[in-house]
């Protein structure tokens, strides 16, 4: 009936780079399609279909990215819905694969997002000269600003304390300092959190991603064949894919797309929340994961920040949330998405050494792309390991 | 905050009832004839029935805070200049919730729940026609 369990990734890359004043976006991608090609055990010559999404790559880019990569695939989709689109990538590829519209897919993303002093938090607001963006522009609403709204409906509501949004970030950093690769790694507290300096209230610096360059390539495959190459499978059990926004009728800002793309994900999957070992959420800032978690229905609405106390999204809890130390303290080249799965599928491989978590065979990855106060798309997986 | 003069907006033929309605200090909304629907932004068609029976009408100009922040970084002109200042949605008294400034009073007197009325801060473009950006102040 559905696809679930017969499509699976076969490799992943991780770029190490988190400055690369010295390479471009397509450099970083090749280099990553390498390396996810070298982890599934396959060459270029396998790749028959190319996904990707980029913070510069234009109308045509998917088609200049084939170029690049010297590629005629049969399946070509540049689908840019934020940084959740490589999430959705996978999901896109799956269906193809399924389909029999092509066998190997590679997915990626690159970009040098700090190198070029790209300043998404704040520094992408000003004056623009179309009719769609005069609704947001003149009021100076910036990214962090975006986030900062649903953070204050949600403390206003429920009580839910700047020391609650903090141990998201508290925690983040303990994984990222597990995690060799992650640019900030030297812990902090949540007194530290709340004395750097308020961006837009209540979100305070350490409340926010880091920007980094970085890279990575995902490679999907059919379970069949996935079998027959060296990593263990990681099988994708649902997906599902949704948009909120604020438009006539809409639910408030605490009502995200992972409201509705997360019941298709579990249903499709056959799994229930019990069942989930680890979750990679999109931590933009961290006000994302407490209201992704809720919204995935990990608890109701309201409840998210006794939730994520207690060390229950820590390595060592019962839902540890983004072991690689996610985008508020490993890497976040502007669009974050194709790190969820990567970590997701490193995780239910048990390759993460010291920041594994133990027996995780079932992962929910969730997906936000754009501007959660205003619109957003989200695209959730779960995968599990084909043991 | 209230100096400050916002980047222009600019509309399209679907937007332009809701711009020209600011440049006269009213809110100006759509109304569907055929299901009723009240809705902004401005469209050419409802966007619930994708019929073009649209009318345009007079807002009250009033509604409430339904969540805010208080920015204090931004880094692109002129907003840098004018730090902190409050961005809010706005829950019209018709329905619709409008991105907007909040204004006229002390950003820490600001809260959710907050009963507030249009404000508008026109400023002349060089074709001559004044546009108004429509933020909001304390009723």
């Amino acid at each position: 009936m559905t696809f679930s369990g017969a499509v699976s990734v076969a490799g992943v890359y991780e770029h190490p780079t988190r400055w690369s004043p010295d390479k471009t976006e397509f450099q970083i991608m090749a280099e990553s399609a390498k390396g996810a090609l070298d982890d599934a055990g396959l060459t270029i010559a396998d790749v028959d279909a190319l996904f990707a999404a980029s913070m510069t790559m234009g109308a045509m880019g998917i088609v200049e990215l084939a170029e690049y990569l010297d590629l005629k695939p049969t399946y070509l989709d540049g689908t840019n819905i934020g940084g959740s689109s490589f999430v959705a990538h996978v999901s896109h590829a799956a269906a193809a694969i399924h389909a029999g519209m092509c066998e190997v897919a590679l997915v990626l993303y690159g970009s040098t997002a700090a190198s070029s002093a790209t300043a998404i938090g704040t520094g992408m607001g000003g004056e623009r000269r179309d009719p769609g963006a005069s609704f947001t522009s003149p009021f100076g609403m910036t990214t962090v600003g975006s986030y900062a709204l649903v953070a204050q409906l949600h403390q206003q509501r429920f009580g839910t304390t700047s020391e609650q949004l903090a141990e998201i970030a508290v925690t983040m950093r303990h994984h990222a300092s597990l995690n060799p690769m992650a640019k900030m790694r030297l812990p902090i507290t949540v007194d530290d959190v709340l004395a750097s300096r308020v961006i837009s209230e209540p979100l305070h610096l350490l409340d926010c991603c880091i920007i980094s360059d970085g890279g990575g390539a995902v490679v999907v495959t059919s379970t069949e064949r996935a079998r027959d190459l060296p990593k263990t499978p990681v099988l994708l059990l649902g997906c599902g894919e949704s948009v909120a926004h604020q438009e006539i009728g809409a639910p408030d800002l605490l009502t995200t797309a992972a409201r509705q793309s997360a019941p298709r994900a579990f249903s499709m999957a056959g799994v229930s929340h019990d069942d989930v070992d680890l979750c990679m959420v999109y931590d933009s800032f961290t006000i994302t994961v407490l209201a992704t978690l809720e919204n995935l229905g990990f608890c109701a609405i309201g409840e998210g920040g006794a939730f994520v106390g207690d060390g229950r999204i820590r390595l060592g809890g019962a839902l540890p949330v983004n072991p690689d130390g996610g985008g508020l303290s490993s890497n976040h080249p502007g669009m974050r998405g194709i790190f969820l799965v990567i970590e997701a599928a490193r995780q239910l491989r048990g390759e993460c050494g010291p920041r594994q978590v133990d027996g995780a065979e079932i992962a929910c990855v969730h997906g936000t792309g754009g501007t959660l106060g205003v619109a957003h798309s989200g695209a959730t997986l779960i995968l599990g390991a084909d043991r | 905050m209230t100096d400050m003069t916002h980047p222009l907006p600019y509309a399209s033929w679907e937007t332009r009832g809701w711009w020209e309605g600011c440049g006269r200090n009213e809110i100006v909304l759509q109304r569907c004839r055929s299901c009723g629907t009240v809705q902004h932004k401005p469209r050419a068609l409802c966007a619930k029935c994708l019929t073009d029976t649209l009318e345009h009408f007079v807002g009250s100009g009033r509604g409430t805070v339904h969540t805010f922040t208080v920015t204090h970084q931004n880094l692109v002109p002129p907003f840098r200049d004018h730090l902190p200042y409050v961005l809010a949605y706005v829950e019209l008294d018709e329905g619709p919730r409008v991105l907007t400034n909040i204004v006229g009073c002390d950003p820490t007197a600001v809260h959710i729940g907050q009963e507030v009325v249009a404000d508008y801060a026109t400023s002349e473009r060089d074709d001559g026609e004044a546009f108004a950006v429509p933020r909001f102040r304390p009723a």
